[in-house]
C-alpha cells in the first residue's frame, strides 16, 4: 500500500472549454480515510474515476507509490470501488460474489475461502453466504458490494461514491460506523465521496472540499468548521451555514453601515481598505445588551425554537443573520447586539479568507 | 444527535447539529414505483375509456361473435341455416389438410425461435453503444421492420430467383447448387425461413439492445475492477438482465410467426403444392376463397383460441421462471 | 463498456447483408425490363427512370399509393384520438375492471388477422364501409388502438399526478389542462405512437386487401396483381417496392436521434 499522488491532474469533458476538475497536485496518504465533499457537479466523481482508472485525465499524471498508472486500465490498478447503488452479480450467491475477483486472479482455492470468510466475518455476512445475492435487502447488498472490494490482498485504495444513497436512514448509521471499523481493521486507504457534510465530518480523518472543479480547502473536520479558508466552506459546512455580511474596511476599521464591527487583522500583513465580507458561524454569535466588538447590531425578526437550542433570526444592515444560542440567553427584544466569539469571525475578500475581525482598541492576536 | 466540539485552547460551546432522523422506515420504498393504491378510485373514468371499448367492440368483438355464429351453423343461404352444434369443429380438427398446416406452422415457429433469438442477441451485443454511429446503426437495423410485408415478399421473390435475383444466381451459378423455390419444397421452405429471419431478427435485436443499454454503467465498471472476462460479463451481467426483454421477444416472435401470412403468400403462394401453406394461408383460402362459412368459422375460432391460450401459457411460464 | 474487437466487424457484416436485398431491389427498379430478363449482371447496364415514370402516370398505381397513405394517416389519427382518453384513465385512475380491460386490450394484439377476414368482409359490406378508406382505417384500429393505449399509458404514467392537481387548483378545466399542459408534455409519446400506428397500418396487407376492391385499394394489393400476359413487370414492381419503403425510411431517419436517446434512457 502506498501513497496515491496527483501531479497536475485535471480533466475536461469537452476538449478544454470547461474543466470538470481543474489541474491539481495532491497526495492521498496511505491508510488515511478521506472524504471528498462538495455539491453536485463539483468534480468529485470525476476525481474518483481518475483514481480508479475509469477515466484518463486530460492533463497530469497519477502515481501509485512510484508507479505511473496514468495509462494503466482499471483492472491493473488494485483499487476497489463501491457505487451509489449495490452492484452485484445478482445470479450468484453472496459467497460467490465475494470470491469472484479472487477466482479471476487465480488465487488458490484455500486462500480464496480464507479471505472470503474473513471479510464475511468483518462485515457480518456470515449467516448469508449461501443466499442468492438478489434476495438481500439493499443495505446488505451494498455491504456485499463493499466486501467484494475488500477481499483482495493488494488493494491500494477503496473508493466509495456516495455509497449510502439508497440506504434508509436507520441503517445509514450502522453502515457508517461499520466503515470506520473496517478502516481501522484493514488499514486500507479510504476515499469517500459525498455531498452530505454530516457523513464527511463524522467519517473522515481529512476532508477535501471541492467546488466547481477546485479543491477549496482540505483539512481535519474541525479545522474546516472552525477556520474556513473559503466562503464556500463556510457556507457549505455547518447547519445552518456561516453568516456573511458585506462590509467595508476604512482606515483599518471594518464598518457595516454606520456601525463599526471591529478591527481588521490581515492574515498576511496589513489589509488594504475596501470591500470585504464578514463571516461568522451562528454557533459563535451571542446576544449582548450593549454594543461590543467584534460584533454588530441587528434587528430580530424571529426566533425558531429547536429544542436544545434556539435559532435567532435577525437582520444586520438589511442582510439576513442567524445566531445559534441556548435557551437561557434568547430574549425577545427588537434591537439586539450580537457579539462574535474571539478568533471566530473572519474577513473574506473575493471569497477567500484574508483576515480576522478583532475587537476595537486591543492588540491583534496572531 | 449532536456532538460537542472541544477544541484545544478555546472554550467554545459549539454544536454540530445533525438532521433529525426518524427511527422508523421511511415512507417511500427506495426502489420506488408508484404504488397502485396511490391512484384514486373513480368509476367515471369509464367515460374516458368508452371510445376505445366501442372501437374494439366493433373491430373485434362483433366480428368474433359472427365467427362463433357461423361456426355452429350450416349456412345454405342467408335465410336458410340450421344449427349443427360442434359438427364443424369436429370436422375441421379432423381434416388432414388442417392438421398438416398446423404442424407445418408449428415447425416453422419453432425453427424461427431457435434461429432468431440467439442471432438477435448476438447482433445486439455487437451493436455500437456509444458515439455518432448509434443512430445510424439503429436505422440500418430497423429498416427491414419498416418495409410493407408484401414488399418484403416481393423483394425475396426477386432476390431468391435464379434468373434475376442475386442470391438465387449466386447459389446456382456461383456455388453450383440447384436452387429453385418454385419447384422444390425444401428450397421454398428455406427461402421463406431466411426471409422471416431477415425480416424479424431486427425486432429481437432491438429489444435485446434496449435491454442491454438499460444496464447501468457501474456494472461493467465493477466487472472491469473484478477482472472479469468478456464472456463472464455476458454470462453474469448481460444475460440475466435480458431475461425480461427476451420473454417479450420470444412471445412476440412465436405468435407472429404462427400467424404469418403475407410474406410467404407473396413469395410462394403457399406452394409448391402446400409446402409453405401455413395456417393463415389455408384459413384465408377456406374463408374468403371458398366461402364455406361454417368450417371457416370453426377453423377461425380454433385458430384464435389456440393462439390466445398459448400466448397466455407462454407469458405465465416465462414470467414466473423469472421470479 | 468493453466490447470484443470482432464485435464491430460482425455488426457491420450483418448490416451489409441486411441491406443487400433492398439494394438489389433498388437496382432492379432502375433497369429496363429487357435488361432484367435478358442477362444477369451485378450492376445495372443501363439506368432508366421509366419504371418510376410508369408508376406516377398509371392511375392504377399512384392512386393505390395514395389510398394507402390516406387510410394509414386516417387510422393513425383515429387511433390516437380514441386512445388518449383511455390511456389517461388507465394511468390516473382505478376503476371497476380496469386491469381486466387492459389485459383484454393487449390480447387483441395476439389475434390472427386471418380470423377476422370473413366477418370483416361481411360486416363491412353490410354497413357500406366496404372498399372505403374509412373502412380500412377502422379495421386497422383492431391492433393499433391497443398498441396506442399501451404506449401512451407508459408515457403518461411518467408525468407525476401533482401536475394534474396543480392545474386543477389553478383553475384549469380538464379539456383545457389536456390541450395546454398535458399533451405538450407527452408530445414525444404522441410522436412514438403516431409512428408505430402509421407503421403497422402501412405494412398490413391481409385485412386491407380483403375489405377493398377498387376505390380504396392499397398499394400492396396492386403490387400483388402485376401479372399480365407478358409476365410479371419486375421493373415496375421493384419501383413500387422502393416507393413504399420511402415513407418509413424518411420517418425513421428524422426520429433516429430521439430513438437513440430513448434507448440510452433504458426506456423503449
Amino acid at each position: 500500500m502506498a501513497d496515491i499522488r496527483f501531479e497536475g491532474v485535471g480533466h475536461s469533458y469537452d476538449g478544454g472549454r470547461t474543466w470538470a476538475l481543474r489541474p491539481m497536485t495532491w497526495t492521498w496518504r496511505h491508510a488515511k480515510a478521506y472524504a471528498l465533499l462538495g455539491p453536485s457537479g463539483c468534480g468529485k466523481t470525476t476525481l474518483l474515476n481518475i483514481i480508479s482508472g475509469l477515466l484518463t485525465p486530460t492533463v497530469g499524471r497519477v502515481w501509485f507509490g512510484d508507479r505511473d498508472v496514468t495509462e494503466v486500465p482499471t483492472a491493473g490498478r488494485n483499487i476497489a470501488q463501491v457505487f451509489q447503488f449495490p452492484v452485484l452479480y445478482e445470479s450468484m450467491s453472496v459467497y460467490n460474489n465475494l470470491a469472484f475477483p479472487l477466482r479471476n486472479r487465480r488465487y488458490p482455492k484455500q486462500e480464496i475461502d480464507a479471505r472470503v470468510r474473513k471479510v464475511s466475518r468483518l462485515l457480518g455476512l456470515d449467516g448469508h453466504l449461501d443466499r442468492r445475492s438478489r434476495r438481500l435487502d439493499p443495505g446488505r447488498q451494498q455491504i456485499v458490494s463493499l466486501g467484494r472490494g475488500l477481499v483482495r490482498a493488494d488493494v491500494a485504495a477503496v473508493l466509495l461514491d456516495e455509497p449510502l444513497t439508497v440506504i434508509d436512514p436507520a441503517l445509514k448509521w450502522t453502515l457508517r460506523s461499520k466503515l470506520k471499523e473496517i478502516h481501522r481493521e484493514t488499514g486500507h486507504t479510504l476515499i469517500y465521496v459525498t455531498h452530505d457534510q454530516t457523513e464527511a465530518l463524522t467519517f473522515a480523518d481529512e476532508v477535501v472540499v471541492l467546488n466547481d472543479g477546485d479543491v477549496v480547502q482540505a483539512g481535519r473536520p474541525t479545522e474546516l468548521f472552525l477556520a474556513p479558508e473559503h466562503e464556500f466552506v463556510g457556507h457549505f459546512i455547518g447547519s445552518p451555514g456561516m453568516n456573511m455580511v458585506p462590509a467595508e474596511i476604512v482606515g483599518g476599521v471594518v464598518r457595516v453601515g454606520a456601525a463599526a464591527a471591529g478591527r481588521a487583522v490581515g492574515t498576511g500583513g496589513e489589509l488594504a481598505d475596501g470591500p470585504v465580507r464578514i463571516g461568522v458561524r451562528p454557533e459563535f454569535v451571542q446576544m449582548s445588551a450593549q454594543p461590543v466588538t467584534p460584533g454588530l447590531p441587528g434587528r430580530i425578526t424571529g426566533v425558531d425554537r429547536m429544542g436544545a437550542y434556539h435559532l435567532v433570526r435577525a437582520e444586520v444592515d438589511g442582510h439576513p443573520f442567524v445566531a445559534k444560542v441556548d435557551r437561557a440567553t434568547a430574549a425577545a427584544r427588537d434591537v439586539e447586539h450580537f457579539r462574535f466569539a474571539a478568533d471566530r469571525a473572519f474577513l473574506f475578500r473575493d471569497a477567500v479568507r484574508c483576515g480576522a475581525l478583532a475587537p476595537l482598541g486591543e492588540e491583534a492576536q496572531p | 444527535m449532536s456532538e460537542k466540539t472541544a477544541v484545544a485552547g478555546s472554550v467554545v460551546a459549539g454544536d454540530i447539529v445533525t438532521d433529525d432522523l426518524p427511527a422508523e422506515q421511511p415512507a417511500e420504498p427506495w426502489a420506488g414505483e408508484p404504488a397502485d393504491d396511490v391512484k384514486p378510485r373513480n368509476n367515471r373514468a369509464w367515460l374516458l375509456v368508452l371510445p376505445v371499448v366501442v372501437s374494439v367492440a366493433f373491430t373485434a368483438v362483433i366480428p368474433l361473435m359472427t365467427v362463433v355464429n357461423y361456426s355452429v351453423q350450416d349456412v345454405f343461404s342467408p335465410v336458410d341455416r340450421i344449427f349443427v352444434g360442434l359438427e364443424w369443429f369436429r370436422s375441421v380438427s379432423r381434416d388432414p389438410e388442417v392438421r398438416a398446416a398446423f404442424l407445418r406452422t408449428l415447425m416453422f415457429s419453432l425453427q424461427v425461435l431457435l434461429l432468431e433469438i440467439p442471432l438477435g442477441v448476438l447482433i445486439a451485443v455487437c451493436m455500437p453503444r456509444r458515439g455518432r454511429l448509434v443512430p445510424v446503426a439503429l436505422v440500418v437495423v430497423a429498416l427491414p421492420l419498416l418495409i410493407p410485408w408484401n414488399v418484403v415478399g416481393t423483394m425475396w421473390q426477386i432476390f431468391a430467383r435464379a434468373d434475376i435475383g442475386l442470391a438465387g444466381w449466386v447459389i446456382n451459378n456461383g456455388l453450383g447448387i440447384d436452387f429453385n423455390y418454385t419447384l422444390d419444397s425444401t428450397d421454398a421452405w428455406i427461402t421463406v425461413l431466411l426471409m422471416d429471419i431477415w425480416h424479424w431478427t431486427p425486432l429481437v435485436a432491438l429489444l435485446a439492445y434496449a435491454g442491454l443499454r438499460a444496464i447501468p454503467g457501474p456494472y461493467f465498471q465493477a466487472a472491469q475492477i473484478d477482472g472479469a472476462s468478456a464472456w463472464q460479463v455476458f454470462r453474469h451481467i448481460q444475460l440475466p438482465r435480458l431475461r425480461g426483454v427476451l420473454t417479450i421477444a420470444i412471445l412476440l416472435r412465436f405468435m407472429d410467426s404462427f400467424m404469418i401470412y403475407t410474406e410467404p403468400f407473396v413469395v410462394t403462394g403457399g406452394g409448391p403444392g402446400n409446402a409453405t401453406s401455413f395456417l393463415s394461408i389455408l384459413l384465408s383460402k377456406v374463408a374468403v376463397g371458398q366461402f364455406d362459412l361454417g368450417p371457416a368459422g370453426a377453423f377461425s375460432l380454433l385458430y384464435f383460441l389456440f393462439v390466445q391460450i398459448v400466448s397466455f401459457v407462454f407469458f405465465t411460464v416465462l414470467t414466473r421462471t423469472g421470479r | 463498456m468493453a466490447r470484443l474487437p470482432w464485435a464491430r466487424a460482425v455488426f457491420w457484416l450483418y448490416a451489409v447483408t441486411l441491406t443487400l436485398p433492398i439494394l438489389w431491389m433498388i437496382g432492379m427498379s432502375v433497369r429496363p425490363n429487357e435488361d432484367i430478363l435478358g442477362s444477369f449482371s451485378l450492376l445495372p447496364q443501363r439506368v432508366t427512370l421509366d419504371n418510376y415514370r410508369t408508376f406516377f402516370t398509371d392511375e392504377a398505381w399512384y392512386s393505390s399509393y395514395l389510398n394507402s397513405v390516406t387510410y394509414t394517416s386516417m387510422n393513425a389519427v383515429m387511433s390516437l384520438v380514441v386512445a388518449i382518453p383511455a390511456a389517461y384513465a388507465f394511468s390516473r385512475f382505478r376503476f371497476a375492471g380496469d386491469k381486466h380491460l387492459f389485459f383484454w386490450l393487449l390480447t387483441n394484439r395476439m389475434a390472427p388477422p386471418a380470423v377476422f377476414l370473413l366477418p370483416f368482409f361481411q360486416i363491412y359490406q353490410s354497413v357500406g364501409l366496404f372498399d372505403t378508406h374509412l373502412g380500412v382505417a377502422l379495421a386497422h384500429m383492431l391492433f393499433n388502438v391497443p398498441l396506442a393505449v399501451w404506449i401512451l399509458e407508459g408515457f403518461m404514467s411518467g408525468i407525476p399526478r401533482e401536475i394534474d392537481e396543480t392545474a386543477a387548483i389553478d383553475g384549469y378545466s380538464l379539456p383545457r389542462f389536456f390541450v395546454r399542459i398535458f399533451l405538450p408534455m407527452i408530445r414525444s409519446g404522441i410522436g412514438v405512437t403516431l409512428f408505430f400506428c402509421f407503421m403497422f397500418s402501412w405494412v398490413e396487407l391481409l385485412i386491407a386487401r380483403t375489405i377493398t376492391s377498387v376505390d380504396a385499394k392499397p398499394i400492396a394489393a396492386t403490387m400483388t396483381r402485376t401479372v399480365s400476359a407478358a409476365g410479371i413487370d419486375w421493373g415496375l414492381l421493384a419501383a413500387a417496392g422502393v416507393l413504399t419503403i420511402i415513407p418509413g425510411a424518411i420517418v425513421i431517419w428524422f426520429v433516429r436521434n430521439y430513438i437513440a436517446k430513448g434507448f440510452a434512457l433504458g426506456r423503449v
